[in-house]
Protein backbone atom coordinates (compact mmCIF):
# COMPACT_ATOMS: atom_id res chain seq x y z
CA UNK A 1 0.00 0.00 0.00
CA UNK A 2 2.41 2.36 1.10
CA UNK A 3 5.90 0.60 -0.36
CA UNK A 4 5.09 -0.18 -3.73
CA UNK A 5 8.75 -1.51 -4.70
CA UNK A 6 9.85 -4.53 -4.23
CA UNK A 7 13.61 -3.69 -2.90
CA UNK A 8 12.20 -0.76 -0.36
CA UNK A 9 9.67 -3.39 0.61
CA UNK A 10 12.02 -5.99 1.62
CA UNK A 11 13.81 -3.15 3.30
CA UNK A 12 11.56 -2.01 5.57
CA UNK A 13 10.66 -5.61 6.76
CA UNK A 14 14.86 -6.02 7.13
CA UNK A 15 14.34 -2.76 9.21
CA UNK A 16 11.04 -4.60 11.36
CA UNK A 17 12.90 -7.23 12.10
CA UNK A 18 15.51 -5.57 13.15
CA UNK A 19 13.54 -3.39 15.44
CA UNK A 20 11.05 -6.78 16.63
CA UNK A 21 13.47 -9.44 17.28
CA UNK A 22 16.02 -8.28 19.76
CA UNK A 23 13.39 -6.10 21.08
CA UNK A 24 10.40 -8.55 21.77
CA UNK A 25 11.36 -11.72 20.71
CA UNK A 26 14.91 -12.21 21.84
CA UNK A 27 13.83 -11.42 25.74
CA UNK A 28 11.46 -14.34 26.16
CA UNK A 29 13.63 -17.02 23.95
CA UNK A 30 16.34 -16.40 26.46
CA UNK A 31 14.77 -16.52 29.74
CA UNK A 32 13.58 -19.88 28.18
CA UNK A 33 16.96 -20.74 27.07
CA UNK A 34 18.68 -19.50 31.13
CA UNK A 35 16.02 -21.64 32.55
CA UNK A 36 17.40 -24.76 30.71
CA UNK A 37 20.65 -23.96 31.70
CA UNK A 38 23.15 -23.77 34.09
CA UNK A 39 26.16 -21.02 33.05
CA UNK A 40 26.11 -18.60 29.57
CA UNK A 41 29.47 -16.72 29.20
CA UNK A 42 29.28 -17.28 25.71
CA UNK A 43 26.82 -16.28 23.13
CA UNK A 44 24.43 -19.10 23.50
CA UNK A 45 23.81 -20.85 27.38
CA UNK A 46 25.38 -23.97 28.32
CA UNK A 47 25.57 -26.61 30.84
CA UNK A 48 22.02 -28.41 29.76
CA UNK A 49 19.81 -29.46 32.76
CA UNK A 50 16.41 -29.77 34.06
CA UNK A 51 17.38 -29.45 37.52
CA UNK A 52 15.92 -25.69 37.80
CA UNK A 53 12.05 -27.39 36.82
CA UNK A 54 12.67 -29.83 38.95
CA UNK A 55 13.55 -27.32 41.76
CA UNK A 56 10.56 -25.03 40.36
CA UNK A 57 7.81 -27.41 41.01
CA UNK A 58 8.55 -28.53 44.00
CA UNK A 59 8.94 -27.09 47.86
CA UNK A 60 8.51 -23.81 47.92
CA UNK A 61 8.17 -23.12 44.79
CA UNK A 62 5.38 -25.67 44.49
CA UNK A 63 3.98 -23.75 47.51
CA UNK A 64 4.13 -19.99 46.09
CA UNK A 65 3.32 -21.09 42.71
CA UNK A 66 -0.38 -22.13 44.75
CA UNK A 67 -0.30 -18.91 46.48
CA UNK A 68 -0.32 -17.47 43.06
CA UNK A 69 -2.98 -19.05 41.99
CA UNK A 70 -4.96 -18.52 44.79
CA UNK A 71 -4.50 -15.16 45.03
CA UNK A 72 -5.38 -14.30 41.70
CA UNK A 73 -8.59 -16.84 41.94
CA UNK A 74 -9.63 -14.91 44.70
CA UNK A 75 -8.67 -11.25 43.35
CA UNK A 76 -10.18 -11.56 40.19
CA UNK A 77 -13.27 -13.14 41.54
CA UNK A 78 -13.84 -10.11 43.69
CA UNK A 79 -12.60 -8.01 41.39
CA UNK A 80 -15.55 -8.92 39.31
CA UNK A 81 -17.77 -8.45 41.57
CA UNK A 82 -17.12 -5.32 42.47
CA UNK A 83 -16.33 -4.20 38.94
CA UNK A 84 -19.30 -5.20 36.89
CA UNK A 85 -21.69 -3.72 40.17
CA UNK A 86 -19.90 -1.05 39.47
CA UNK A 87 -20.12 -0.40 35.70
CA UNK A 88 -23.99 -1.72 36.48
CA UNK A 89 -24.55 0.83 38.75
CA UNK A 90 -22.90 3.56 37.01
CA UNK A 91 -24.81 2.66 33.73
CA UNK A 92 -27.97 3.14 35.64
CA UNK A 93 -26.76 6.45 36.80
CA UNK A 94 -27.00 9.99 34.96
CA UNK A 95 -24.49 12.74 33.76
CA UNK A 96 -22.01 14.16 36.82
CA UNK A 97 -22.43 11.02 39.03
CA UNK A 98 -22.05 8.74 36.65
CA UNK A 99 -18.65 10.39 35.73
CA UNK A 100 -17.60 10.68 39.37
CA UNK A 101 -18.50 6.58 39.80
CA UNK A 102 -16.27 6.02 36.53
CA UNK A 103 -13.76 8.65 37.76
CA UNK A 104 -13.44 6.67 41.42
CA UNK A 105 -12.89 3.10 39.60
CA UNK A 106 -10.30 4.04 37.77
CA UNK A 107 -8.12 6.21 40.24
CA UNK A 108 -6.27 2.91 41.01
CA UNK A 109 -4.84 2.69 37.90
CA UNK A 110 -3.27 5.99 38.18
CA UNK A 111 -1.98 5.29 41.72
CA UNK A 112 1.02 3.41 41.65
CA UNK A 113 0.85 0.27 42.85
CA UNK A 114 3.41 0.59 45.46
CA UNK A 115 1.60 3.61 47.45
CA UNK A 116 -1.47 0.91 47.27
CA UNK A 117 0.54 -1.19 49.29
CA UNK A 118 1.86 1.31 51.83
CA UNK A 119 -1.68 2.59 51.81
CA UNK A 120 -3.31 -0.62 52.85
CA UNK A 121 0.00 -1.41 55.28
CA UNK A 122 -0.71 1.65 56.35
CA UNK A 123 -4.76 1.13 57.03
CA UNK A 124 -4.91 -2.25 58.40
CA UNK A 125 -2.26 -2.35 60.52
CA UNK A 126 -4.17 -0.77 63.49
CA UNK A 127 -7.74 -1.15 64.53
CA UNK A 128 -10.43 -1.12 63.31
CA UNK A 129 -8.67 -3.69 60.46
CA UNK A 130 -5.80 -5.20 61.99
CA UNK A 131 -5.19 -7.75 59.02
CA UNK A 132 -1.20 -7.29 58.95
CA UNK A 133 0.85 -10.24 57.77
CA UNK A 134 -2.44 -12.53 57.47
CA UNK A 135 -3.04 -13.79 53.61
CA UNK A 136 -5.81 -11.58 53.28
CA UNK A 137 -4.05 -8.79 53.66
CA UNK A 138 -2.36 -9.72 50.00
CA UNK A 139 -5.13 -10.68 48.35
CA UNK A 140 -7.38 -6.92 48.88
CA UNK A 141 -4.17 -5.50 47.88
CA UNK A 142 -4.79 -7.50 44.38
CA UNK A 143 -8.51 -6.42 44.64
CA UNK A 144 -8.08 -2.66 44.62
CA UNK A 145 -5.25 -3.12 41.88
CA UNK A 146 -7.51 -5.01 39.44
CA UNK A 147 -10.90 -3.40 39.71
CA UNK A 148 -10.17 -0.63 38.03
CA UNK A 149 -9.61 -3.15 35.16
CA UNK A 150 -12.18 -4.97 35.23
CA UNK A 151 -14.98 -2.36 35.96
CA UNK A 152 -12.74 -0.45 32.85
CA UNK A 153 -14.11 -3.44 30.51
CA UNK A 154 -17.62 -4.41 31.55
CA UNK A 155 -18.05 -0.77 31.16
CA UNK A 156 -17.15 -0.95 28.12
CA UNK A 157 -18.87 -3.85 26.91
CA UNK A 158 -22.28 -1.96 28.55
CA UNK A 159 -22.00 1.11 26.32
CA UNK A 160 -21.81 -1.43 23.30
CA UNK A 161 -24.81 -3.55 24.62
CA UNK A 162 -28.18 -3.31 22.23
CA UNK A 163 -30.70 -2.19 24.60
CA UNK A 164 -33.75 -3.19 22.77
CA UNK A 165 -33.18 -6.27 24.55
CA UNK A 166 -32.92 -5.46 27.92
CA UNK A 167 -36.28 -3.26 26.88
CA UNK A 168 -38.09 -6.03 24.92
CA UNK A 169 -37.78 -8.20 28.13
CA UNK A 170 -39.01 -5.25 30.07
CA UNK A 171 -41.79 -4.59 28.04
CA UNK A 172 -42.99 -8.41 28.15
CA UNK A 173 -42.93 -8.00 32.37
CA UNK A 174 -39.67 -9.35 33.31
CA UNK A 175 -38.69 -7.76 36.62
CA UNK A 176 -35.53 -5.73 36.89
CA UNK A 177 -33.28 -9.13 38.58
CA UNK A 178 -34.59 -11.31 36.02
CA UNK A 179 -33.25 -8.84 33.41
CA UNK A 180 -30.19 -8.57 34.51
CA UNK A 181 -29.58 -12.10 35.11
CA UNK A 182 -31.38 -13.60 32.32
CA UNK A 183 -30.38 -10.92 29.72
CA UNK A 184 -27.95 -8.38 30.30
CA UNK A 185 -25.29 -10.52 32.40
CA UNK A 186 -25.19 -13.49 29.47
CA UNK A 187 -25.13 -10.76 27.02
CA UNK A 188 -22.09 -9.64 28.75
CA UNK A 189 -20.74 -12.91 29.39
CA UNK A 190 -17.64 -12.65 26.83
CA UNK A 191 -16.43 -9.25 28.31
CA UNK A 192 -16.85 -10.75 31.81
CA UNK A 193 -14.18 -13.67 30.88
CA UNK A 194 -12.11 -11.47 28.89
CA UNK A 195 -12.08 -9.17 31.99
CA UNK A 196 -11.29 -12.13 34.24
CA UNK A 197 -8.55 -13.46 32.78
CA UNK A 198 -7.07 -10.28 32.44
CA UNK A 199 -7.38 -9.51 36.34
CA UNK A 200 -5.80 -12.98 36.59
CA UNK A 201 -2.82 -12.25 34.36
CA UNK A 202 -2.30 -9.19 35.96
CA UNK A 203 -2.27 -10.52 39.86
CA UNK A 204 -0.43 -13.51 38.52
CA UNK A 205 2.99 -10.67 37.77
CA UNK A 206 1.80 -8.12 40.44
CA UNK A 207 4.80 -7.48 41.99
CA UNK A 208 5.19 -3.62 43.70
CA UNK A 209 2.42 -3.86 46.10
CA UNK A 210 2.94 -7.48 47.37
CA UNK A 211 6.79 -6.88 48.14
CA UNK A 212 4.98 -4.21 50.50
CA UNK A 213 3.02 -6.28 52.31
CA UNK A 214 3.48 -10.02 52.07
CA UNK A 215 3.48 -12.24 55.20
CA UNK A 216 6.70 -15.01 55.45
CA UNK A 217 3.64 -18.07 54.94
CA UNK A 218 2.32 -16.11 51.73
CA UNK A 219 5.38 -15.99 49.26
CA UNK A 220 3.64 -15.28 45.90
CA UNK A 221 5.62 -16.30 42.96
CA UNK A 222 7.15 -12.95 41.69
CA UNK A 223 8.25 -12.35 45.08
CA UNK A 224 10.51 -15.79 44.97
CA UNK A 225 11.51 -14.77 41.69
CA UNK A 226 12.88 -11.85 42.60
CA UNK A 227 14.64 -13.37 45.92
CA UNK A 228 15.91 -16.27 43.60
CA UNK A 229 17.99 -13.43 41.60
CA UNK A 230 18.60 -10.74 44.15
CA UNK A 231 20.52 -13.66 45.54
CA UNK A 232 22.42 -14.66 42.18
CA UNK A 233 20.39 -17.74 41.07
CA UNK A 234 19.67 -16.31 38.14
CA UNK A 235 18.75 -19.80 35.87
CA UNK A 236 16.62 -21.15 38.81
CA UNK A 237 14.98 -17.66 39.24
CA UNK A 238 14.31 -18.32 35.10
CA UNK A 239 12.62 -21.35 35.35
CA UNK A 240 10.59 -20.16 37.94
CA UNK A 241 9.55 -17.00 35.54
CA UNK A 242 8.55 -19.48 32.93
CA UNK A 243 6.10 -21.45 35.12
CA UNK A 244 5.22 -18.47 36.22
CA UNK A 245 4.48 -17.07 32.13
CA UNK A 246 3.06 -20.57 31.53
CA UNK A 247 0.41 -20.31 34.81
CA UNK A 248 -0.42 -17.38 33.16
CA UNK A 249 -1.09 -18.45 29.69
CA UNK A 250 -2.54 -21.49 30.82
CA UNK A 251 -5.55 -19.47 32.60
CA UNK A 252 -5.91 -17.06 29.66
CA UNK A 253 -6.49 -19.94 27.59
CA UNK A 254 -8.69 -21.46 29.25
CA UNK A 255 -10.58 -18.16 29.79
CA UNK A 256 -10.11 -17.83 25.89
CA UNK A 257 -12.57 -21.23 25.42
CA UNK A 258 -15.06 -20.36 28.29
CA UNK A 259 -15.34 -16.79 25.68
CA UNK A 260 -15.59 -18.80 22.79
CA UNK A 261 -18.49 -21.23 23.65
CA UNK A 262 -20.08 -18.49 25.25
CA UNK A 263 -20.16 -16.58 22.05
CA UNK A 264 -21.97 -19.24 19.92
CA UNK A 265 -24.63 -19.39 22.42
CA UNK B 1 -19.57 8.47 13.94
CA UNK B 2 -20.95 11.71 15.73
CA UNK B 3 -23.97 10.88 14.05
CA UNK B 4 -24.52 7.24 15.46
CA UNK B 5 -23.79 8.80 18.81
CA UNK B 6 -26.14 11.62 18.54
CA UNK B 7 -28.84 9.08 17.38
CA UNK B 8 -28.10 6.43 20.36
CA UNK B 9 -28.48 9.84 22.58
CA UNK B 10 -31.65 10.66 21.02
CA UNK B 11 -33.01 6.71 21.69
CA UNK B 12 -31.87 6.88 24.83
CA UNK B 13 -33.54 10.06 26.51
CA UNK B 14 -36.40 8.82 25.24
CA UNK B 15 -36.46 5.33 26.49
CA UNK B 16 -35.43 6.56 30.00
CA UNK B 17 -38.21 8.34 31.21
CA UNK B 18 -41.38 6.04 30.24
CA UNK B 19 -40.29 3.21 29.03
CA UNK B 20 -40.51 0.41 31.58
CA UNK B 21 -36.92 -0.91 31.77
CA UNK B 22 -36.27 0.20 35.01
CA UNK B 23 -39.14 -0.32 37.98
CA UNK B 24 -39.83 2.87 40.19
CA UNK B 25 -37.76 1.10 42.57
CA UNK B 26 -34.50 1.41 41.27
CA UNK B 27 -35.95 4.36 38.37
CA UNK B 28 -36.40 7.00 41.46
CA UNK B 29 -33.15 5.71 43.62
CA UNK B 30 -30.46 4.86 41.05
CA UNK B 31 -28.00 5.75 43.30
CA UNK B 32 -28.97 2.51 46.02
CA UNK B 33 -27.26 0.09 43.58
CA UNK B 34 -24.11 2.43 43.40
CA UNK B 35 -23.68 2.17 47.13
CA UNK B 36 -22.52 -0.98 48.03
CA UNK B 37 -19.26 -1.06 45.32
CA UNK B 38 -18.82 2.34 46.64
CA UNK B 39 -18.53 1.51 50.32
CA UNK B 40 -15.90 -1.56 48.78
CA UNK B 41 -13.70 1.21 47.26
CA UNK B 42 -14.06 3.33 50.11
CA UNK B 43 -12.68 1.21 53.17
CA UNK B 44 -10.13 -0.79 51.00
CA UNK B 45 -8.65 2.31 49.14
CA UNK B 46 -9.79 6.08 49.88
CA UNK B 47 -9.78 5.35 53.54
CA UNK B 48 -6.12 4.04 53.03
CA UNK B 49 -5.44 6.49 51.46
CA UNK B 50 -6.68 9.28 53.05
CA UNK B 51 -4.67 7.90 56.03
CA UNK B 52 -0.99 7.85 53.92
CA UNK B 53 -1.84 11.84 53.93
CA UNK B 54 -2.44 11.87 57.30
CA UNK B 55 0.14 10.01 58.06
CA UNK B 56 2.55 12.05 56.13
CA UNK B 57 1.70 15.19 58.23
CA UNK B 58 2.35 13.28 61.23
CA UNK B 59 5.87 13.26 62.41
CA UNK B 60 7.69 10.29 64.60
CA UNK B 61 8.28 13.21 67.33
CA UNK B 62 4.31 13.54 67.64
CA UNK B 63 1.70 16.28 66.34
CA UNK B 64 0.84 17.28 63.22
CA UNK B 65 3.21 19.54 60.98
CA UNK B 66 4.45 20.08 57.73
CA UNK B 67 8.24 19.15 59.13
CA UNK B 68 8.45 15.30 57.12
CA UNK B 69 7.55 17.50 53.98
CA UNK B 70 10.26 20.04 54.89
CA UNK B 71 12.63 16.91 56.31
CA UNK B 72 12.20 15.34 52.66
CA UNK B 73 11.90 17.97 50.14
CA UNK B 74 15.55 18.80 51.55
CA UNK B 75 17.29 15.50 51.27
CA UNK B 76 19.34 15.50 48.15
CA UNK B 77 17.82 11.42 47.70
CA UNK B 78 14.34 12.46 46.74
CA UNK B 79 15.46 15.86 44.94
CA UNK B 80 17.67 12.71 42.72
CA UNK B 81 14.82 10.16 42.50
CA UNK B 82 12.20 12.74 41.52
CA UNK B 83 14.69 14.18 38.37
CA UNK B 84 15.52 10.07 37.45
CA UNK B 85 12.00 9.34 38.15
CA UNK B 86 10.79 12.31 35.72
CA UNK B 87 13.36 11.91 33.12
CA UNK B 88 13.08 8.14 32.86
CA UNK B 89 9.34 8.29 32.45
CA UNK B 90 9.99 11.54 29.85
CA UNK B 91 12.75 9.23 27.45
CA UNK B 92 10.88 5.94 27.91
CA UNK B 93 7.62 7.74 26.46
CA UNK B 94 9.47 9.26 23.26
CA UNK B 95 10.69 6.07 22.62
CA UNK B 96 8.09 4.02 22.99
CA UNK B 97 6.02 7.04 20.77
CA UNK B 98 8.90 6.24 18.03
CA UNK B 99 9.44 2.68 18.31
CA UNK B 100 5.76 1.94 18.26
CA UNK B 101 4.92 4.04 15.62
CA UNK B 102 7.32 2.68 13.08
CA UNK B 103 6.50 -1.12 14.43
CA UNK B 104 2.52 0.10 13.66
CA UNK B 105 3.38 1.48 10.14
CA UNK B 106 4.86 -1.68 9.10
CA UNK B 107 1.91 -4.00 10.59
CA UNK B 108 -0.58 -2.22 9.30
CA UNK B 109 0.70 -0.21 5.76
CA UNK B 110 3.50 -2.86 4.38
CA UNK B 111 1.85 -5.90 5.57
CA UNK B 112 4.43 -9.29 5.23
CA UNK B 113 3.23 -13.01 5.98
CA UNK B 114 2.67 -13.17 9.45
CA UNK B 115 1.91 -9.81 10.48
CA UNK B 116 -1.28 -10.61 11.71
CA UNK B 117 0.67 -13.26 14.36
CA UNK B 118 3.14 -10.34 15.06
CA UNK B 119 0.39 -8.04 16.26
CA UNK B 120 -1.26 -11.11 18.64
CA UNK B 121 2.21 -11.64 20.07
CA UNK B 122 2.63 -8.18 21.22
CA UNK B 123 -1.24 -8.54 22.96
CA UNK B 124 0.13 -11.48 24.76
CA UNK B 125 3.34 -9.61 25.61
CA UNK B 126 1.07 -7.27 27.63
CA UNK B 127 -0.02 -10.16 30.32
CA UNK B 128 3.18 -10.52 31.28
CA UNK B 129 5.05 -9.11 34.31
CA UNK B 130 7.30 -6.18 33.68
CA UNK B 131 10.01 -7.52 35.79
CA UNK B 132 10.36 -10.32 33.20
CA UNK B 133 12.25 -7.75 30.51
CA UNK B 134 14.62 -6.66 32.68
CA UNK B 135 15.65 -10.49 34.41
CA UNK B 136 15.68 -11.40 30.19
CA UNK B 137 17.98 -8.18 29.59
CA UNK B 138 20.24 -9.48 32.54
CA UNK B 139 21.04 -12.56 29.82
CA UNK B 140 21.23 -10.80 26.92
CA UNK B 141 23.42 -7.45 28.20
CA UNK B 142 24.67 -8.34 31.77
CA UNK B 143 28.21 -8.99 32.75
CA UNK B 144 27.95 -12.77 31.35
CA UNK B 145 25.44 -12.47 28.57
CA UNK B 146 24.69 -13.13 25.04
CA UNK B 147 26.39 -9.85 23.63
CA UNK B 148 29.34 -9.79 26.24
CA UNK B 149 30.04 -13.10 25.60
CA UNK B 150 29.81 -12.49 21.72
CA UNK B 151 32.32 -9.75 22.49
CA UNK B 152 35.18 -11.67 24.81
CA UNK B 153 35.25 -14.57 22.09
CA UNK B 154 35.32 -12.32 19.24
CA UNK B 155 38.22 -10.11 20.58
CA UNK B 156 39.34 -12.39 23.22
CA UNK B 157 39.38 -9.38 25.59
CA UNK B 158 38.02 -10.27 29.49
CA UNK B 159 35.10 -7.83 29.80
CA UNK B 160 32.50 -7.45 26.78
CA UNK B 161 31.45 -3.62 26.23
CA UNK B 162 27.83 -3.63 27.72
CA UNK B 163 27.85 -2.62 30.87
CA UNK B 164 25.07 -0.26 31.11
CA UNK B 165 22.37 -2.65 32.71
CA UNK B 166 22.85 -1.00 36.22
CA UNK B 167 22.77 2.07 35.26
CA UNK B 168 19.59 4.45 34.22
CA UNK B 169 19.87 3.26 30.42
CA UNK B 170 19.36 -0.25 31.31
CA UNK B 171 16.02 0.88 32.87
CA UNK B 172 15.42 3.24 30.14
CA UNK B 173 16.04 0.27 27.47
CA UNK B 174 13.71 -2.46 29.74
CA UNK B 175 10.81 0.78 29.57
CA UNK B 176 10.77 1.11 26.02
CA UNK B 177 10.85 -2.95 25.30
CA UNK B 178 8.05 -3.55 28.00
CA UNK B 179 5.54 -0.05 27.16
CA UNK B 180 6.01 0.13 23.58
CA UNK B 181 3.08 -2.17 22.86
CA UNK B 182 0.78 0.06 24.69
CA UNK B 183 1.72 2.54 22.37
CA UNK B 184 0.95 0.31 19.26
CA UNK B 185 -2.60 -1.39 20.03
CA UNK B 186 -4.01 1.64 19.86
CA UNK B 187 -2.07 3.10 16.95
CA UNK B 188 -3.50 -0.18 15.46
CA UNK B 189 -6.62 0.42 16.28
CA UNK B 190 -6.88 3.95 14.64
CA UNK B 191 -4.72 2.87 11.35
CA UNK B 192 -7.44 0.13 11.08
CA UNK B 193 -10.23 2.89 10.25
CA UNK B 194 -7.73 5.07 7.90
CA UNK B 195 -9.22 4.95 4.87
CA UNK B 196 -6.49 3.14 2.35
CA UNK B 197 -7.81 5.02 -0.59
CA UNK B 198 -6.24 8.36 0.90
CA UNK B 199 -2.92 6.45 0.32
CA UNK B 200 -3.57 5.56 -3.05
CA UNK B 201 -4.93 8.68 -4.29
CA UNK B 202 -1.99 10.56 -2.41
CA UNK B 203 0.69 8.05 -3.90
CA UNK B 204 -0.70 8.18 -7.50
CA UNK B 205 -0.64 11.75 -7.21
CA UNK B 206 3.20 11.43 -7.05
CA UNK B 207 3.57 12.04 -3.10
CA UNK B 208 6.68 9.26 -1.59
CA UNK B 209 6.05 7.17 1.23
CA UNK B 210 7.49 10.02 3.74
CA UNK B 211 5.71 12.84 2.58
CA UNK B 212 2.03 10.54 2.57
CA UNK B 213 3.20 9.27 6.69
CA UNK B 214 3.90 13.21 7.39
CA UNK B 215 0.50 14.75 5.45
CA UNK B 216 -1.83 11.49 5.83
CA UNK B 217 -1.45 9.15 8.05
CA UNK B 218 0.07 10.73 11.39
CA UNK B 219 -2.46 13.82 11.39
CA UNK B 220 -4.64 10.48 11.53
CA UNK B 221 -2.74 8.98 14.24
CA UNK B 222 -2.24 11.83 16.80
CA UNK B 223 -5.05 11.17 19.34
CA UNK B 224 -4.16 7.55 19.52
CA UNK B 225 -0.64 8.64 19.78
CA UNK B 226 -1.03 11.01 22.16
CA UNK B 227 -3.76 8.86 24.22
CA UNK B 228 -0.81 6.20 24.27
CA UNK B 229 1.96 8.13 25.02
CA UNK B 230 0.38 9.65 28.36
CA UNK B 231 -0.84 6.35 29.48
CA UNK B 232 2.68 4.80 28.99
CA UNK B 233 4.07 8.07 30.65
CA UNK B 234 2.08 7.36 33.95
CA UNK B 235 2.94 4.14 34.23
CA UNK B 236 6.45 4.68 33.99
CA UNK B 237 6.53 7.32 36.54
CA UNK B 238 4.54 4.00 38.45
CA UNK B 239 7.04 1.15 37.43
CA UNK B 240 8.57 -0.33 40.52
CA UNK B 241 9.26 -4.51 39.19
CA UNK B 242 11.47 -2.99 36.57
CA UNK B 243 13.65 -0.76 38.95
CA UNK B 244 13.93 -3.54 41.63
CA UNK B 245 14.90 -6.25 39.73
CA UNK B 246 18.11 -4.01 37.73
CA UNK B 247 19.37 -4.28 41.56
CA UNK B 248 21.35 -0.72 40.83
CA UNK B 249 22.29 1.32 43.84
CA UNK B 250 22.41 4.50 41.11
CA UNK B 251 19.14 4.15 39.91
CA UNK B 252 15.93 5.16 42.21
CA UNK B 253 12.82 6.06 41.33
CA UNK B 254 10.20 7.56 43.54
CA UNK B 255 8.58 4.00 44.01
CA UNK B 256 11.52 2.49 44.97
CA UNK B 257 12.01 5.25 47.34
CA UNK B 258 8.66 4.60 48.65
CA UNK B 259 9.33 0.64 49.23
CA UNK B 260 12.77 1.48 50.98
CA UNK B 261 11.88 4.50 53.42
CA UNK B 262 9.00 2.27 54.56
CA UNK B 263 10.15 -1.37 54.59
CA UNK B 264 13.88 -1.06 54.91
CA UNK B 265 14.03 2.13 57.21
CA UNK B 266 10.67 1.81 58.81
CA UNK B 267 10.39 5.85 58.35
CA UNK B 268 6.67 5.70 57.61
CA UNK B 269 5.43 9.37 57.51
CA UNK B 270 8.96 9.58 55.10
CA UNK B 271 7.32 7.53 52.61
CA UNK B 272 4.13 8.52 53.08
CA UNK B 273 5.30 12.08 51.85
CA UNK B 274 7.05 10.33 48.93
CA UNK B 275 3.65 8.33 48.19
CA UNK B 276 1.76 11.84 48.58
CA UNK B 277 4.08 13.29 45.98
CA UNK B 278 3.80 10.28 43.65
CA UNK B 279 0.06 10.17 43.46
CA UNK B 280 -0.41 13.68 42.90
CA UNK B 281 2.15 13.85 39.59
CA UNK B 282 0.93 10.72 38.63
CA UNK B 283 -3.40 11.10 38.60
CA UNK B 284 -2.43 14.66 37.49
CA UNK B 285 -1.50 12.91 34.29
CA UNK B 286 -3.92 10.24 34.13
CA UNK B 287 -6.99 12.54 34.05
CA UNK B 288 -4.79 14.66 31.53
CA UNK B 289 -4.80 11.19 29.51
CA UNK B 290 -8.62 10.44 30.60
CA UNK B 291 -9.43 14.08 28.77
CA UNK B 292 -7.13 13.33 26.00
CA UNK B 293 -8.30 9.41 25.24
CA UNK B 294 -11.92 10.94 25.35
CA UNK B 295 -11.67 13.48 23.25
CA UNK B 296 -9.53 10.81 20.69
CA UNK B 297 -12.59 8.64 20.83
CA UNK B 298 -15.13 11.41 19.84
Amino acid sequence: MLVHSRGAKWAVWALFLVLFLPLFALPLLVVLGASFATNWSSVLPSGFTTGHYSAATRGEALQALTTSLLTAAAASLLALTAGTWAALAAAGLKGRYRRVLDALFVLPVAVPSVVVGLAILVAFSKPPFLLNGTREIVILAHTVLVTAFAHQSVSAALARLDPAYEQAAASLGARPAHVLWRVRLPLLLPSLTAAAGLCFALSMGELSATMMLYPPDWTPLPVLIFAATDRGALFAGSALAVVLMAATLLALFAVSRVRTRASYR
Amino acid sequence: MAEVVRRLRVRRGWSRPRGGSRTSNTASRPWLAAVPPVALLAVLFLYPLALVVQQSLQPDTGGTSFQPYADVFASDAFREALWTTVWLAAGSTVGCLVLGFVLALVIAFVPFPGARAVARFIDVFLSFPTFLITLALLFVYGTVGMANGLWTDLTGAADGPFQFLTTPWGVLLAEITYFTPFVVRPLLAAFSQLDTAQLEAAGSLGARPVRIVRRVILPEALPALAAGGSLVLVLCLNEFGIVLFTGAKGVTTLPMLVHSKAILESDYPGACVVAVVNVLISVGLYGLYRVVSRRARA
